[in-house]
């Protein structure tokens, strides 16, 4: 047992870390590994792999991740920033590599030396965030607010540039939320709000396939034949035939004719063979994550804590709850991978460390060292 | 914002005084309080934005448990159940024999959901059973639906094969097929079913119409074994005999069309039915051709001098002629503009008898003149000549009535012209004037004397049908039907050759020929029925096409075929007392016969 007495790192972490937390984190990995054996493998024989290629690899994947996640929330929100700050810096000058020699995959360039930078930069992103804001909201004179208003286009205009507009939306949202939760001007919140639909509109107007992906939603007949409701329509299938406890692991059909079965559309195969209570268990899961960092966010005194808290797991949440919702019908198509559950390397290492950000910065700390930061 | 500034105090209070920096101080606070963030606000809007990602897994959940609820769209059990042809009770003869049945043959069906690769499948697929079209089998695997056929009736070998293929989401299931053993034989009283195995024609519609259809819509799962054979009246046998008859017949005269039936005058069932050219109900689309429909029920005709045994027995039984009585025939008959003529012209008075073995227009139209228009059409609706004849078969034809029925009609009716009926429907008549003057419907299916006669009505006096029975037979011994007259049956019969209607007008060279026998006709059982759509006249016919030599011919040869079958014994001695009631009434000559046969 991890003694009090002795204030070792080790001991210190373990009596400060939110135990539920990475309980439930580890708990998601754990399910993330049951269910892509689940739904990788009709995709590795669609493409000629083994039939547990993508399993292996997630496993691969999985043991570098979870050490990242624990080392990351070892550090102290001071390091956490620093590191954010590197990491963003870095992030940010390989996604400007990528547009420039990246090479394009399904008309985006995304990647390089076989990462997704991007997802480097969400996390990184929030944590740099949430640092101005609470500089803004603590010191009157300082422009961390302008700085931090900055920081948005700073990050998305490369976004748009690969292009990745779900990312850029996710960013967005989340940037919008944490200027909600500073504190802003009622004024401001109407006016974010207008930009920002009207940055829809305008993505509508004169992005082919957003306005198209919209159109399908909003009138499934009116697209281009039915054959393009296909991926959605035997999502839908999946969950109704699976009913409320699934056809049992491995049992799946439509899980062979499901595109992205692996990464997007996970959640529908966990329907179908899993069931929809199991569905409801892992929305619950990702619920109670998001619920219970939001709800220490709002008790932690520490400003830059309390936002990048917040922020990292309005990240996570969102992420979630849009695939889920992409899955049982309720948003237009969106590509967005499932935290934790879908397959995807760059996507699991960047989660790993956007959540030992998330670990680190909830961690309960003696009063007097926040207000000896507060009162610097 | 350079200027540190306190926003709770200094600005406030309004100076009049000094209205610029006033105006500039406050917009400036306004400007620094829209952008200033505050971090006390943070913690209720922390759990606001907490209460909305609730809502919205909450929402993520109730789609789940609406999913959750949503039946699955259709089982493939039931999809299957619903799609497989249901068994239909085996079609008997009168004796037996068996005239349709069910065999079991497998059929491939698909589930479209299962298929993985359905472009690989319909390949496979239409390699093995080429006659199955590629772009339809494609469509159709393309379908949401949870089951399709993809070939129904498949052989052993095709099914192996298919087998062999592997394909997940294909299978077999064993569906009933309908099969006509006898091919053509009866085929218009048996109708035909189709791939589903629901009746479309004939009996087979009419059983489907007896609550078949309504078992199996109301989803009970019909055993072969429950299902009660249907016993019809026809006599394979017979129906097989005359069918043949009348086939060598249409050869012999070169007639475009021809039909035969006989009916046992005593229960109303037809015996046998035939009507050609025909079809085989294995193969139901020939039954489409308009040639090969059933000239008894659904063609409609005039039946010429077939319908004088009519006009003859209403005069009768209204007390207007007896058999002594004697019509003026001595020149034709003036209507208006129109003359009516004899074929066979005699120019006297004749007798009654005369009247019908002379088959005189002029004799048969002063009788119906006698009984008046009103009379006639009351009678003929008595008769059931003027409505559609309903039996089992679902296909029958109403009369072609005149619209507006003058004392001209009367005339020309009374011997078979301008109303057209079904051959079945003058038989019905007829059969009702032979059986001691009782109408019963005709049936195909098997039914006793007692039950046919519990629903029959007397319609003409037993002494009338007596009558008429001996006018047929003198007819058969010296009359125009003596062709028929086959030694030791004591067939009594009439012939009817109607000039057929080309362009509005009568055509002298084409011919419709009925010919009507009753056997025997002192205790009558069968009435033979044979038509013949223009006959041709031949060298060894003497050049004549008339009833006599071609109908009447055939109705000789079906009945020297099919008496033994019909349980019709020959008579070596002639029936000594043959007509009783007449003999009673004072027509004593009836009982000597003519001639010694």
């Amino acid at each position: 047992m991890v003694s009090r007495a002795e204030r070792s790192p080790f001991a210190d972490w373990w009596w400060t870390v939110d135990r539920w937390l990475l309980a439930s984190l580890g708990a998601l990995m754990v399910l993330g590994l049951v269910l892509t054996l689940a739904g990788s493998p009709p995709v590795a024989e669609r493409l000629g792999l083994s039939t547990f290629h993508f399993v292996n690899r997630q496993v691969g994947y999985l043991i570098p991740a979870a050490a990242l996640m624990i080392a990351t929330s070892f550090l102290s929100p001071r390091h956490v920033r620093r590191s954010a700050l590197l990491v963003f810096g870095l992030g940010i000058a390989l996604v400007i590599a990528a547009i420039m020699f990246g090479h394009e995959v399904k008309g985006a360039r995304r990647w390089i030396f076989g990462i997704q930078p991007s997802e480097f930069v969400k996390p990184a992103f929030v944590v740099l965030a949430a640092w101005a804001f609470s500089e803004g909201a603590r010191r009157r004179d300082v422009p961390a607010n302008i700085l931090a208003i900055l920081l948005l286009p700073a990050t998305i205009v490369p976004l748009i540039l690969q292009p990745d507009f779900g990312q850029t939306m996710l960013i967005s949202m989340v940037w919008a939320a944490l200027f909600f939760m500073a504190g802003l001007h009622w004024f401001w919140v109407a006016g974010i709000g207008g930009v920002g639909a009207s940055g829809v509109l305008v993505a509508y107007k004169f992005v082919p396939h957003v306005r198209l992906r919209i159109e399908k939603f909003i009138d499934p007949a009116s697209g281009v034949g039915a054959s393009d409701t296909f991926q959605v329509d035997t999502a839908m299938e999946s969950f109704i035939s699976g009913g409320w406890l699934g056809k049992g692991p491995g049992e799946g059909t439509l899980k062979r004719i499901l595109p992205d079965s692996h990464t997007d559309f996970i959640f529908a195969v966990t329907g179908e063979e899993f069931g929809v209570l199991f569905c409801i268990g892992i929305v619950t899961l990702f619920a109670f994550i998001v619920l219970r960092v939001l709800w220490l966010a709002s008790k932690n005194e520490d400003p830059f804590c309390r936002f990048a808290s917040a922020g990292l797991v309005m990240l996570f949440g969102l992420q979630s709850a849009i695939n889920m919702a992409v899955n049982v019908h309720l948003m237009p198509a969106k590509g967005m991978t499932l935290p934790f559950i879908s397959y995807g390397g760059s996507s699991l290492i960047s989660l790993a460390l956007g959540m030992g950000f998330l670990i680190a910065v909830t961690r309960r700390r003696p009063k007097s060292q926040i207000i000896g930061r507060v009162m610097e | 914002m350079s200027e540190p500034m306190e926003p709770l105090d200094g600005g406030q209070p309004q100076r009049s005084d000094q209205p610029r920096p006033g105006l500039r101080y406050r917009l400036a606070q306004a400007a620094t309080d829209l952008l200033r963030t505050r971090i006390d606000k943070s913690t209720w809007r922390i759990r606001l934005v907490a209460l909305g990602f609730a809502g919205l897994f909450s929402i993520i959940g109730g789609k789940l448990v609406y999913l959750g609820f949503k039946p699955e769209p259709q089982s493939l059990r039931r999809a299957a159940s619903e799609a497989v042809s249901r068994p239909r009770p085996e079609i008997l003869d009168r004796n037996g024999e068996v005239l349709a049945t069910d065999i079991k043959v497998m059929s491939v069906f698909a589930e479209p959901r299962r298929i993985i690769d359905k472009d690989e499948a319909v390949e496979l697929l239409t390699a093995v059973l080429p006659d199955v079209n590629a772009k339809e089998l494609r469509e159709r695997l393309g379908s949401r639906k949870g089951f399709v056929w993809v070939k129904r009736g498949i052989k052993p070998k095709e099914q192996e094969e298919v087998f062999r293929l592997g394909l997940p989401g294909v299978s077999f299931l064993p569906e009933n097929k309908r099969v006509y053993p006898n091919g053509p034989v009866a085929a218009h009283v048996l109708g035909y079913t189709n791939v589903d195995n629901y009746g479309i024609a004939g009996i087979e519609k009419y059983i489907d119409g007896q609550g078949l259809n309504d078992l199996t819509m109301a989803g009970f799962r019909l055993d072969p074994a429950d299902l009660k054979p249907v016993r019809l009246s026809i006599d394979l046998r017979v129906t097989h005999a005359i069918r043949d008859e009348l086939e060598k017949g249409i050869e012999r005269f070169k007639a475009k069309a021809g039909a035969a039936a006989i009916l046992d005058v005593n229960t109303g069932e037809v015996i046998a039915l035939a009507s050609l050219p025909d079809y085989d109900p294995n193969n139901p689309s020939d039954a489409l051709d308009p040639l090969h429909i059933n000239r008894m029920t659904v063609g409609v005709y005039e039946m010429g001098s077939t319908f004088k045994a009519i006009s003859i027995a209403m005069a009768m039984e209204a007390n207007k002629v007896n058999l002594n009585s004697r019509v003026d025939a001595r020149e034709s008959l003036r209507y208006g503009k129109f003359t009516i003529h004899d074929f066979h012209a005699q120019r006297r008075m004749l007798s009654v008898p005369e009247v019908f073995t002379y088959s005189s227009n002029i004799g048969t139209a002063r009788m119906a003149m006698m009984v008046g228009v009103e009379g006639h059409k009351a009678f003929l609706r008595k008769m059931g000549q003027l409505d559609r004849l309903r039996t089992e078969l679902p296909e029958s034809a109403e009369p072609i009535v005149p619209r507006h029925w003058g004392e001209l009609n009367t005339i020309t009716i009374a011997f078979g012209q301008g109303l057209n009926v079904a051959p079945l429907q003058a038989m019905m008549a007829v059969g009702a004037l032979s059986n001691g003057g009782q109408m019963i419907t005709p049936t195909f299916l098997k039914r006793t004397e007692e039950e046919a006669r519990a629903n029959a009505t007397q319609i003409v006096r037993p002494e009338v049908s007596e009558a008429l029975r001996y006018l047929m037979r003198v007819n058969a011994e010296k009359g125009s039907a003596r062709t028929v007259d086959i030694r030791g049956y004591f067939v009594g019969g009439k012939t009817g050759t109607a000039d057929k209607i080309v362009h509005g007008h009568y055509a002298k060279d084409r011919v419709f020929t009925t010919f009507m026998a009753i056997a025997p006709a002192d205790k009558p059982r069968y009435l033979f029925l044979t038509l013949m759509d223009e006959p041709q006249a031949l060298p060894e016919t003497q050049g004549y096409r008339t009833a006599a030599w071609n109908s009447g011919a055939v109705t000789g040869k079906i009945i020297e075929r099919v008496a033994n079958m019909l349980n019709l014994p020959p008579r070596l001695d002639l029936p000594t007392q043959p007509f009783p009631l007449l003999a009673r009434l004072g027509y004593g000559y009836v009982n000597t016969p003519s001639k010694g046969n």
